[in-house]
């Protein structure tokens, strides 16, 4: 393995990450959170000082594998957050270690599951962090390091490939340079467009850029303890508009940018992500009518937890905990499902769900007619048989580390729907999931051991497993390998 | 400029790395997906599937922001039919490469009539560089420059050259008159030598210099130049094909072994004058029954590489004076470089270095045209002809106040027809013809040579 490269890309992760730690101790000191200020003052310059320290001298040997890649990417983010939990611990506000790692993890993996009970207490600064990773990592470290260091051939695509959801990553433009600066941009225009509608529909300012963080990111981080709940129904809807637009493949943006609206309309991913959308938000709407006073706000609570869930952002307005079963499962197979692939949200991505179905179907009639060729198709192309394998397989280790990681987490003696749940909502990037880790609860309560287990998991589901797994695998650090 | 290059086989894949490499945003279409796959995991290219000649695909290629088609699929028809199909859709450039002979006069109707910019025909002029080095079988790469009236002349120094364990600004005039050194390569080495350069022996050494001195320089230097009168050559495909022509021309016998049949009675009918062979290249009896130690020169130009390889490590010691080797896959590279082989052509280099200067030329609007590029030593060194524009910015200026970049050597200037080599006191004036040589790659002007 080239680790002079890996050691330079992780240099430059540091480096951004001081860069971007200039946001909260602005924030810090816009607020006059003294303590703060100086906490992430000194976090900025111990990145800054070690990332100009390991980028100064460029590695000769430019030249990346797929494994170089796999691994670089888990490395990053798993020194994103390490060092993104300092600030939590030397401001106090989250005492021990693992825990900040937690909430950092859970920021960048945008999940936004959190450990804190009174969210409130925080600093404006920390707040404003926790909420910034989501955004950073929605989107993706190695997708903005691309933007910045010189590519010269191919092997640079590991990095989007590992970072980026999908089962069939593929760039926009021929240079992957341009595809990353493209993805960027188009990621900024939607947020701003957020922001300037939720600061036209009256939220405080403070509030509007964590939450449209949170909602780009699909990430689920609030500021106040009761999530979104006490903001306006117009704020509401304007976040779940987003939140649905964010779990739209960018690709389809990209389209309506180049106005190619045939091709952005024949993207079957796009189309039957909005029609589960639809689909869930009217049976929950039904189930659930008798729970609320109005229509307007069942129809409201339907489609703010049907977003929120699908996209794995994780926001919610009410506790759905209470909800009737039919409702719950409705949002625990969406937790599952997860939004478009090349979005920013977790999951296991509508895009691999379709391929699995239509596998599936095409094997039962392979079993009516064994002599049968036919080829998976999407948007109208024949998938490669390997892409189609590589979902398959991705499904099973899928369902593997699942079972794992719940065997693991049940060792806490809570409910079996806890246990679950809880896998589920930090695997899939959500957040809340139900009953002990539900809406209103949080993860404080889990054993050390049950919070590295989920740690990994986010890791793992935002990653897409197999960098993750490649990460543990002993075989990849021998030396003769 | 954005490219889309149709045909993703040894010479599209070459191509796809090398204008990446240079900053062009490449897109490459190809009917199968899996080689497709391959090239976009190993260069910043983006691939597309689908036939080329069809325009849905080429639009989905993004063919209405084209600048330069190349097409460079298997099938010559193929080939023009992308270039017309891209020219009815976007009125961009286009290059085709085309093979079989029938077209070889067609040219121009091709240029004409179907709007393709540039006919490349890598067999032929790969043929053509293997007939310059039977000419001048001691050199082991010859490329030439305006027009064939300067040569870059490539050799390994032999044991006793009177060039060993001196300085060449020691050098008698009577050696170093009229060449001028430009690339050495030691151990894998490659360094641009001044005039404090010690020669030794095995240096793979290039100098530029007129056709009409090269044979006397050489004989000067040590090495024989002895003339090719026999030249036996293996595979008669298009480039045997092409190769025997220009031969015969010149006067020299050809023996073609050819283990194809009725390509054997083909080539009787295109070259009557040679002596057909029909048989295995691979059999060596049969080299020893037609007399392979009785010729000058063997070339073995089969379609396989490691049959090219293998012959002409067999008929090495055997043949009087020279051994041409044709070798396709440049990922051999390293392999080759440590084989003691005597001269390799590459006929995918050819074709890159032709379409190479063709997008550089394209992509610059400064005014100081490139008329010729060459990669020496697997691509670390190039050497490029200019003609220098009005706008050039060191028109007139002697070239020792001129800021030039390091490693780089202004290597000779020809002016109105005459070619000589410059010294420090000698200036570029517009309209001179430039040849470049240096270790800096991607120079698209004459300006880039300039320190900034």
């Amino acid at each position: 393995m080239n680790f002079r490269m890996i050691g330079y890309v992780l240099a430059l992760v540091l480096k951004v990450e001081g860069f971007l730690m200039a946001l909260p101790l602005l924030v810090a000191l816009l607020y006059r959170e003294n303590r703060a200020a100086i906490v992430y003052l000194i976090c900025l310059a111990v990145c800054l000082v070690v990332g100009f320290i390991g980028t100064a001298r460029k590695p000769k040997n430019i030249t990346f594998y797929q494994k170089d890649g796999f691994i670089t990417v888990s490395l990053a983010w798993v020194v994103l957050s390490l060092v993104g939990a300092i600030p939590f611990v030397m401001t106090g506000e989250i005492p021990r270690y693992i825990d900040a790692v937690f909430e950092t993890v859970s920021g960048f993996t945008t999940t936004g599951a959190s450990i804190l009970s009174n969210v409130e207490a925080l600093s404006h600064a920390s707040l404003f962090w926790r909420s910034f990773s989501h955004w950073i990592g929605g989107m993706g470290v190695l997708v903005f390091i691309l933007m910045l260091i010189p590519v010269r051939d191919g092997s640079h695509m590991f990095l989007m490939k590992a970072e980026s959801p999908g089962p069939d990553v593929s760039k926009f433009v021929p240079k992957l340079k341009s595809t990353a600066v493209l993805l960027y941009k188009l990621y900024i225009v939607i947020t701003v467009a957020e922001m300037v509608a939720l600061l036209i529909a009256r939220m405080p300012v403070f509030d509007t850029l964590c939450l449209t963080f949170g909602t780009a990111g699909t990430g689920g981080f609030a500021v106040l303890n009761s999530g979104i709940a006490t903001y306006t129904a117009a704020q509401q809807w304007i976040i779940t508009i987003f939140m649905i637009a964010f779990g739209v493949n960018f690709t389809f943006y990209y389209y309506l940018l180049c106005r190619n609206f045939r091709a952005a309309l024949k993207m079957e991913e796009v189309r039957v992500y909005l029609l589960i959308v639809l689909a869930s938000i009217a049976v929950i709407a039904v189930n659930i009518s008798g729970i609320f006073a109005t229509t307007a706000e069942t129809v409201r609570q339907a489609a703010f937890q049907v977003g929120s869930i699908i996209t794995t952002t994780g926001y919610s307005t009410t506790d759905f905990n209470l909800w009737p079963s039919l409702s719950k499962m409705i949002l625990v197979v969406l937790m599952f499902l997860g939004p478009c692939a090349g979005s920013t949200g977790g999951g296991i991505k509508i895009s691999r769900v379709i391929i699995i179905w239509k596998s599936a179907r095409r094997e039962l009639k392979n079993v009516a007619h064994p002599r049968t060729i036919s080829k998976v198709k999407m948007d109208g192309h024949s998938l490669n048989e390997e892409t189609v394998r590589s979902v398959q397989v991705y499904l099973c280790m899928y369902v593997i580390l699942f079972f794992i990681s719940v065997l693991i987490v049940s060792a806490n003696g809570f409910s079996f729907e806890t246990n679950v749940t809880a896998v589920a909502a930090t695997f899939n990037n959500i957040g809340p999931g139900l009953d002990m880790a539900g809406p209103a609860a949080n993860y404080l309560a889990f054993n050390p051991l049950s919070k590295i287990v989920l740690i990994i998991d986010m890791l793992a589901g935002r990653l897409e497993i197999l960098p993750i797994i490649l990460m543990f695998m002993p075989s990849t650090w021998k030396k003769r390998d | 400029m954005q490219i889309i290059i149709v045909g993703c086989g040894k010479v599209g894949r070459h191509l796809a790395m090398q204008l990446a490499q240079e900053g062009h945003s490449v897109t490459v279409i190809d009917t199968n997906g899996t080689v497709l796959k391959k090239v976009t995991e190993i260069y910043d290219v983006m691939g597309v599937t689908g036939n080329g000649t069809s325009i849905g695909t080429l639009k989905d290629a993004g063919l209405a922001d084209t600048d330069l088609l190349i097409a460079v699929t298997q099938s010559d028809e193929v080939n023009i039919l992308c270039c017309v199909m891209a020219r009815s859709g976007n009125k961009c450039r286009t290059i085709a490469r085309v093979r079989d002979p029938i077209y070889l006069t067609e040219q121009s109707f091709f240029l004409k009539e179907l709007g393709i910019s540039m006919v490349i025909n890598p067999e032929r002029a790969v043929a053509r560089e293997m007939a310059a080095l039977l000419r001048l079988p001691s050199a082991v790469e010859i490329d030439t420059f305006n027009k064939g009236r300067i040569e870059m002349l490539s050799f390994r120094v032999p044991d006793n050259s009177p060039l060993i364990g001196k300085k060449l600004r020691e050098l008698p005039a009577s050696i170093s008159s009229s060449v001028l050194f430009c690339v050495a390569e030691r151990e894998n080495e490659v360094i641009i030598p001044d005039g404090d350069f010690i020669t030794q022996k095995g240096d793979l050494i290039s100098v530029i210099t007129p056709p009409t001195t090269g044979r006397d320089f050489f004989r000067r230097i040590g090495l024989t130049v002895g003339e090719v009168r026999d030249v036996m050559i293996v595979g008669g495909g298009e480039i045997g094909y092409y190769l025997t022509k220009r031969l015969l021309k010149d006067g020299i016998k050809v023996k073609i072994v050819e283990k194809d049949r009725e390509r054997c009675e083909e080539l009787c009918d295109l070259v009557p004058e040679a002596t057909i062979l029909y048989g295995d290249g691979a059999d060596m009896n049969l080299l020893r029954e037609e007399h392979l130690d009785r010729m000058d020169a063997f070339v073995a130009v089969t379609n396989m590489d490691e049959e090219n390889i293998i012959l002409s490590l067999f008929a090495k010691d055997k043949v009087f004076s020279k051994v041409i080797t044709k070798i396709s896959h440049s990922e051999l590279g390293e392999v080759i470089r440590n084989m003691d082989l005597d001269s390799v052509v590459n006929p995918m280099e050819i074709c890159a270095e032709t379409i190479l200067t063709y997008a550089r030329a394209m992509n610059n609007s400064m005014g100081s045209d490139i008329e010729a590029l060459y990669l020496l030593r697997e691509g670390r060194v190039e050497a490029m002809e200019f003609i220098a524009g009005e706008k050039f910015a060191g028109n007139g200026i002697p070239l020792q106040q001129l800021k030039l970049k390091k490693n780089l050597l202004i290597a000779g200037i020809t002016r109105n027809g005459n070619f000589f080599i410059p010294r420090g006191a000698d200036a570029i004036n517009a309209g001179d013809s430039v040849i470049i040589v240096s270790v800096h790659k991607g120079f698209e002007t004459l300006d880039d040579i300039l320190e900034r």
